[in-house]
């Protein structure tokens, strides 16, 4: 799904061969400051590597209109972002941004429940907690379908029971409709039980790759 | 119609001794605002005077490249104004988009004003040209002001709204959108209040001006009345160029927020 060749972010990463399978869970961990993020927004074209090229089905991201790629390979932030109005507001804004069909309530009620979001649909999105609000912005992305899910520790203002509950949910949706999951973790665990491949990083260099 | 009345020297200078009192009393109060109000009056005085005779000059004159450049001469002081006014860095880029949307916003309402609705002939005729300008070049450069503000402070504040919504494969537009149309707002909206309380709470200077220089007030109105339409015309259309050009100068041909340009 995605390759990368000789790829080089200022002095924050340093990738000489890294491929990435599609329909499969991907981890990526490594101490913090060791270029984790900086790969995801890579991945999603929000920043440009400096050197080096990625391609994504075969095709240099570099040649791809950002947006077009970023509808199909979406990137859900570390801190959540909340836009202003109600929890149905910040649900259908991904559609909106990506041009996608709006869906029903009933399809959004079906989302909170995957991401265990126990919240009506008109209450208003800023005064959730931080853990909710990571919820919410989960559920946004899974709304959205993409064909693949760069999530950058989608869990981690939440509890361990939760985080468990909510990523083993994720994880079955992704198998179940073959996306592709690529998850920036802090959690051994969780790397150790879902992945299928998991990347460590480490000084912006990959140290090792450990497939099924 | 009343004859108007000419000031004398000594009505000028008791305005001035006013102004002396009211000095006194600043220092009695320990506020330490003297040398400002003393500069400000001075330099008002100066430009003023300045001013009066480079008119009458041109009122002698008449010709259309003396006009050209008195409102040349006022778009760059207007721009030079609103680059220092404004309290944040700005890029080369915004800069030029400020430029940019100055001068074409406020020219084509002029030229609109001057040609269509005054029917001024000559079109360069400096009695009536140069105070339309002023005005509109003037409130065109309030408006912009306080837009540049709104917009580089929304797109600095909300960066992380900003690059949410991009990595959800929002264009520019959308993810910029909330931020232009605040910035929009806040820079008209002196305007429009403005015009919500004139006649009512105050009588607009050009008006006052008119009367007092012995024109009747209906023809004063008139006037008020066309100019206002005249200066929210030019205002909206000069922040309207800015904000629609100026969102863009904060993301690169990746659609990538570019944040390179700017100190956060």
């Amino acid at each position: 799904m995605f390759q990368l060749k000789n790829v080089k972010y200022k002095n924050i990463l340093d990738i000489k061969q890294l491929s990435i399978p599609a329909n499969k869970i991907t981890c990526v961990v490594g101490e913090s400051g060791s270029g984790k993020t900086t790969l995801l927004r890579l991945l999603n074209k929000m920043i440009n590597c400096t050197e080096g090229e990625i391609f994504y089905n075969n095709n240099a991201i570099s040649t791809i209109n950002s947006i077009e790629l970023r509808r199909k390979v979406v990137m859900l932030p570390q801190v959540p972002a909340i836009f202003s109005g109600t929890v149905r507001d910040n649900l259908l804004i991904g559609l909106k941004f990506a041009e996608k069909p709006l869906v029903d309530d009933e399809k959004l009620s079906e989302v909170l429940n995957m991401v265990h979001l126990d919240k009506p649909l008109d209450e208003d999105a800023d005064k959730l907690s931080g853990g909710e609000k990571q919820k919410l912005a989960l559920g946004r992305v899974v709304l959205m379908d993409p064909e693949i899910f760069l999530l950058d520790e989608p869990s981690s203002a939440l509890d361990e029971d939760t985080e468990q509950i909510i990523i083993e949910k994720l994880v079955h949706y992704t198998k179940k409709t073959n996306k592709t999951l690529i998850m920036v973790t802090h959690s051994r665990k969780i790397a150790r039980t879902y992945a299928d491949n998991i990347i460590q990083i480490k000084n912006g260099k990959v140290l090792n790759q450990k497939g099924e | 119609m009343d004859k108007v009345i000419n000031l004398q020297i000594w009505q000028i200078a008791a305005a001035y001794i006013f102004i002396i009192i009211l000095l006194f009393i600043v220092k009695l109060r320990g506020i330490p605002r003297e040398k400002e109000i003393l500069i400000s009056s001075t330099r008002m005085t100066l430009q003023l005077i300045l001013t009066g005779y480079i008119l009458v000059y041109l009122f002698q004159n008449i010709h259309p490249v003396f006009t050209i450049i008195v409102i040349g001469i006022m778009e760059l002081f207007a721009i030079y104004n609103i680059f220092k006014r404004v309290k944040v860095k700005l890029s080369q880029k915004i800069k030029r988009i400020i430029t940019i949307s100055m001068v074409l916003g406020t020219t084509s309402s002029l030229l609109y004003f001057i040609v269509v609705v005054i029917n001024l002939s000559p079109w360069y005729d400096p009695r009536y040209f140069i105070p339309i300008a002023g005005m509109l070049i003037g409130n065109s450069m309030t408006g912009i002001s306080l837009g540049v503000s709104r917009l580089v402070d929304g797109m600095t504040a909300q960066k992380h709204l900003i690059e949410s919504a991009l990595m959800l494969g929002a264009t520019p537009k959308m993810a910029s959108k909330e931020i232009v149309n605040n910035a929009f707002d806040s820079a008209i909206l002196p305007t429009i209040n403005s015009m919500v309380g004139m006649g009512i709470v105050f009588l607009p200077g050009m008006m006052t001006g008119q009367i007092l220089s012995g024109v009747s007030p209906v023809t004063a109105i008139e006037y008020q009345i066309t100019i206002m339409l005249g200066i929210l015309g030019s205002v909206t259309l000069t922040v309207i160029l800015f904000v629609q050009l100026g969102y863009k100068t904060f993301f690169n041909e990746q659609q990538q927020l570019d944040i390179h340009n700017w100190e956060f």
